[in-house]
């Protein structure tokens, strides 16, 4: 047999290439491209079996052939990377496209847990203190009239007592135990069971015979604070006033106290809070505790002196948030309770 | 207290702009409410004389007046209000007039019948705020007279004030006047009464007799002749006018306005229904009766006290309310003018018990100063005297205890050391002295038991009209008060502490916060109950109740937060909100042996819309999250709940919560329409007492093994017991458990039995796990459940 012809050899790998290239054109996805590799490029395949017939040339025509062949080879190789490539791209551009979605379509989230606006408040103040040295101090609610009053110098028949409309219960002889009208009983039940210095902070609920309406409820919320310390001063009850004013409320809001009265402190003070536009808002009481009512709770008013101060939780939140009408606190409608 | 700046100015020369004074009132600690500027009416408001009264023909609501402004004509007015009478003044607003409004008043027709002007009321004169009727103005002005020129108080100035219970001095102009003078620097005089007396002494006419000295500390008496016919000066009438004070007649109006000048009450018998004028002071006797002036007849008991006549019969409530029989006249000649100290606490009493309330009895609740009685019976004479009446010589008396007038030791290094100040003694005195404290140096040795200061130590003395005033905490603050709050430098006190809050403290905000993560809103219910509301919810009703609640529905404390949660929630449903999940944490109270209640921080859960199975899921997950101690959950009957699908909480061997579906007989007595999963706990007893933070275990770095079982077990072993025994069967490899599948077939399973299905993940920290471990964990997983009655399902 003669030996083939270098160029019948490459006129034959020419036609297998173009061949392979329009198959590789033709097919239509990433399977059938894969599925048609051992026809166009696996060793079965009519280009690959070319080689075999190099051997049949001329030593001197297979160099030059076999470069032909190997590029022939190359080309439909690398055709078939880039057809891959596309269609490749052609399918996943063809799944995201199917799976486009409209991300407006929203159907109703489920409800967003939320604390009530009382304990966030109440939290906020507790903070404040906090990292103010203070810890936070609690009491019963249900109280005797020693701790409510007795202890905080309002003697039995003492007119102050009205300033306070108690509620009382029905707990057995002897008579007397009441809801605390005021926070101020824990200060008693502090200074009784912990040493000096003191510097607690004790929020809490409060009852009053009161009707409700929009600024008033028999039940609402305080904030106490007391401090007992070595040498503390009226001037120190104000700094302390002035620093929660203005961690609480923020820049540019003051503190002044007026003089008022109170039976467990002396001298007492009344506090408002400037705003920046320079209104006031009168915020609560305080003053320097009596000295009766550090000895009554086992502490040497000689040694020890103190300041106590207290306002209202509830009026803070309204301000705040601009509730106005104190009962929306209490009626646990999700439309109230959401918003905060 | 309302104080007029034309009234503090006869007691001390304060000047400057009202505001100035009244922050300097603040100051002092008599907080001014309101302040208010007294306006000059329009030009054209005359004062008139009501001439007559008459129906209107074709009107009800409107009567016809003849008005008689002084020009000697008669106009007719219609006018809408009632309230005046014939020979009343009134403001007239004559035709052509502008009203401060804007309105001009001109002649017109009401009903068919002409108007010739307009009846005025305070309100629409912008003379104060009374709007109910026409301005009835006092007697002794000239009709005819433009207004503003005859009532005198344009440009005046109200302040309004807030005074406290310890400032019973400051309830009088006199008081007011002397702190504001002290703050000031300004000059302050009590004056003297300049009367004269004439007639047959006062003992001639009355007598006095005090038998129970601690109930009155000073009856003072003086007497007044030719009292009929005599007329509240102008003057007068208009400040009580002004100050909000109806003139009635010449002795109430002059006794009201010694009151508010000085502070003292004071009161008028008519000496000739007073047998000899003899009067006396004494308990009543239980059952007592007695007619008081508004002709109600009171009933008194052993602790009241009364004013007797020489027949020993009460004609008076002492320090509260004359009596009707001896009550003075437009007629009386002679009035024997008492004014009386009597004890606090006496009065507060009997004022609270007979609901009577009063200037006065608020004077003497707060205490009076009880030196002033014979200054202000002169006072009220030399009021008088322009009038006719002549004041008797003599001041008749009897004194009882009066409060002790205590020297207190002052240091005043002890007044720096409160007040955080550096002032000098002198300094000190300057504030003490103008409102009456006496300073002198201390007689003595200073006591041992007191910290000694540097300084100077004091004996002061405390002026009568401070009865709040008598230790040295109390002069300790009248220096601050006068030296001003607003001056003393303040300072921030250095807390020791690190603060913050405590482990249960933290735990409880956590328990706030998985819970609003859970997708839960917190709800704030009323902790008070309305009877019946704790067994609407099927509980006891044993909560405590509430003696003097002002509604029935504020009349007993929780036990349970369940009342409260389930009325949120009806409440949100029946205003189509269904569906709500809510929370609580909050105090419950029940009745306890102890000095106190019990009482305890709850936690609930309300799933509307929910059953059971929530309830559970929820509390799984609130364990997981929260430092509680070892629970476990208990299939059983709960009261309250739907007695199928609830579960109670045991830990330690107590019930610390139950969780399950609210009964639906409950709901349907709350109006509740859904199902409600329910869960509730007492978070005291559920929080460890010590929070140690979790050991960290690294996850294993070797391959798990998932074992899954499926085991048949009847109804009535809960799948828990199983799970439990598979737990412990499993030991340290078991690094998780699910349940992951329950189904019920009776045909093949057989009935009353389900088949669940567990997942163990079994993992060694050290080693893989090899074939045989496993197999012999599975065995023996099998037969610990086997022992509990679960039969494995091949």
């Amino acid at each position: 047999m003669t030996p083939d012809a270098p160029a019948a050899l490459a006129a034959e790998a020419g036609a297998l290439t173009a061949a392979a290239i329009a198959t590789l054109e033709a097919v239509g996805s990433v399977a059938e491209l894969t599925a048609a590799r051992p026809d166009l490029l696996g060793r079965g395949s009519p280009l690959t079996g070319l080689r075999r017939r190099l051997g049949g040339l001329a030593p001197e025509d297979r160099p030059v052939a076999g470069r032909a062949l190997s590029e022939a080879l190359a080309t439909v190789e690398a055709r078939y990377d880039a057809r891959l490539e596309e269609l490749r791209a052609a399918e996943r551009r063809r799944q995201l496209e199917a799976e486009r979605l409209d991300l407006t379509e929203l159907a109703e989230p489920p409800p967003l847990g939320r604390l009530h606006v009382i304990t966030q408040t109440q939290r906020r103040l507790e903070d404040v203190f906090c990292a103010m040295g203070y810890t936070v101090a609690e009491g019963p609610e249900i109280e005797t009239e020693w701790h409510n009053f007795g202890a905080l110098n309002f003697p039995p028949g003492h007119p102050a007592r009205d300033m306070y409309d108690t509620l009382y219960v029905d707990h057995g002889p002897p008579a007397g135990t009441l809801l605390r009208t005021h926070t101020s009983p824990v200060q008693v039940r502090v200074m009784q069971n912990q040493s000096p210095p003191l510097y607690v902070v004790a929020p809490g609920r409060c009852y009053r015979q009161d009707t409700a309406d929009a600024t008033h409820m028999p039940v609402f919320h305080q904030i106490e604070g007391l401090v007992i310390d070595d040498g503390i001063t009226l001037g120190d009850l104000a700094g302390a006033i002035e620093t929660f004013t203005t961690a609480y409320f923020g820049p540019g809001f003051t503190s002044r106290l007026r003089p008022s009265y109170f039976p467990f402190t002396e001298p007492s003070a009344e506090f408002d809070v400037q705003r920046p536009d320079g209104t006031w808002l009168e915020l609560g009481g305080c003053g320097v505790v009596h000295p009766s009512v550090l000895e009554v709770c086992g502490v040497d008013s000689e040694r020890w002196s103190g300041f106590a101060f207290g306002f209202g939780i509830d009026r803070l939140a309204m301000i705040r948030y601009g509730i106005a009408d104190l009962r929306d606190l209490w009626t646990n409608d999700v439309r109230f309770l959401e918003q905060f | 207290m309302k104080v007029l700046l034309s009234w503090l100015q006869e007691f001390t020369p304060v000047e400057g702009s009202p505001q100035g004074i009244a922050d300097d009132l603040s100051d002092l600690g008599l907080a001014v409410e309101e302040m208010v500027t007294f306006a000059a009416a329009p030009a054209g408001i005359v004062v008139a004389r009501v001439a007559g009264l008459r129906p209107h023909p074709d009107a009800d609501r409107i009567q016809l007046v003849d008005t008689d402004a002084g020009d000697g004509e008669l106009r007719q007015v219609c006018c809408g209000a009632f309230n005046m009478a014939v020979g009343d003044l009134v403001p007239l607003a004559t035709v052509g007039t502008t009203m401060p409004s804007g309105l001009e008043i001109g002649r017109r027709r009401m009903r068919g019948q002409a108007s010739e002007g307009m009846l005025c009321s305070a309100a629409e004169l912008e003379m104060g705020p009374d709007a109910t009727g026409i301005m009835i103005l006092p007697a002794g002005l000239e009709a005819g007279d433009d207004l503003t020129a005859a009532l005198g108080v344009a440009g005046d100035v109200l302040f309004d004030l807030e005074v406290n219970p310890n400032r019973p001095d400051a309830l009088s102009v006199l008081g007011v006047a002397r702190d504001l003078a002290a703050r000031r620097g300004l000059p302050f005089e009590l004056p003297q009464p300049q009367v004269e007396t004439s007639g047959a002494p006062a003992g001639e006419s009355t007598s006095v007799e005090i038998l129970a000295p601690d109930l009155c500390g000073r009856f003072s008496v003086r007497v007044l002749r030719n009292a009929s016919g005599a007329r509240t000066p102008p003057l007068l009438a208009r400040r009580l006018l002004a100050l909000g004070m109806r003139p009635i007649n010449f002795v109430v109006d002059l006794s009201n306005y010694v009151m508010l000048e000085i502070g003292q009450p004071s009161h008028a018998f008519d000496a000739d229904l007073v047998p000899g004028g003899a009067l006396g002071v004494r308990r009543a006797a239980e059952g007592e009766q007695v007619e008081t002036l508004d002709g109600v007849v009171r009933t008194l008991d052993a602790g009241d006290g009364v004013i007797v006549d020489a027949s020993d019969r009460a004609i008076g409530i002492a320090g509260v309310m004359g009596g009707a029989t001896v009550e003075i006249s437009s007629g009386t000649q002679v009035v024997l003018l008492e004014a009386a100290w009597w004890n606090p606490t006496d009065i507060a009493r009997t004022s609270r018990r007979l609901g009577l309330r009063s200037e006065a009895s608020a004077r003497f609740e707060a205490g009076v100063d009880p030196e002033i009685a014979p200054w202000a019976l002169e006072r009220f004479a030399e009021l008088a005297a322009p009038g006719g009446v002549t004041l008797a010589p003599e001041l008749v008396q009897a004194q009882g205890q009066l409060p002790p007038r205590p020297t207190v030791r002052v240091r005043t290094g002890r007044v720096n050391a409160i007040l955080g100040t550096g002032l000098t003694p002198a300094e000190m005195r300057a504030c003490l002295e103008p409102i009456g404290f006496g300073v002198s140096a201390a007689a003595g040795e200073p006591s041992p038991e007191f910290r000694s200061y540097p300084g100077e130590v004091w004996d002061v003395t405390v002026p009568s009209w401070r009865p709040d005033s008598s230790t040295e905490i109390d002069v300790i603050e009248e220096v601050g008060r006068l030296w001003s709050y607003s001056r003393i430098s303040r300072t921030v006190p250095k807390s020791p502490h690190s603060g913050g809050l405590t482990a249960r403290q933290r735990s409880r905000r956590r328990a706030h916060e998985v819970l609003a993560g859970f997708g839960l809103m917190e709800a704030m219910p009323l902790p008070f109950l309305a009877p019946g509301d704790l067994e609407r919810c099927g509980l006891p009703p044993d909560g405590i109740t509430v003696t003097n609640p002002l509604v029935a529905e504020e009349s007993v404390m929780r036990t349970s937060l369940r009342p409260g949660l389930l009325k949120a929630v009806a409440y949100n449903a029946a205003r189509r909100q269904p569906g709500v999940a809510l929370f609580e944490i909050g105090r419950v109270h029940a009745p306890g042996d102890g000095e106190l209640p019990f009482e305890s921080d709850h936690l609930a859960v309300a799933l509307a819309g929910h059953e059971a199975p929530a309830a559970a899921a929820l509390w799984e997950r609130l364990r997981r999250a929260m430092p509680f101690v070892p629970t476990e959950v208990r299939n059983e009957a709960v009261a309250g709940l739907h007695p199928t699908r609830s579960a109670t909480l045991v830990a330690g061997g107590g019930t610390v919560g139950l969780l399950g579906e609210i009964d639906p007989a409950v709901t349907e007595a709350f109006d509740i329409a859904e199902r409600v999963a329910w869960l509730e706990c007492d978070l005291g007893l559920l929080l460890e007492s010590h929070l140690d933070s979790p050991r960290y275990r690294p996850p294993s770095r070797f391959p798990s093994s998932d074992v899954d079982l499926a085991f048949v077990i009847d109804d009535a072993t809960p799948a828990a017991t199983v799970e439990g025994a598979l737990r412990r069967a499993a030991g340290d490899t078991l690094v998780s458990l699910h349940l992951f599948d329950v189904f019920r077939d009776p045909d093949r399973l057989g009935a009353d039995r389900r088949s669940v299905a567990w997942r163990l993940r079994l993992q060694a920290a050290d080693r893989t796990l090899t074939d045989a471990e496993v197999g012999d964990i599975r065995a023996a997983c099998i037969q610990a459940a086997a022992a509990t009655g679960a039969a494995l399902r091949e």
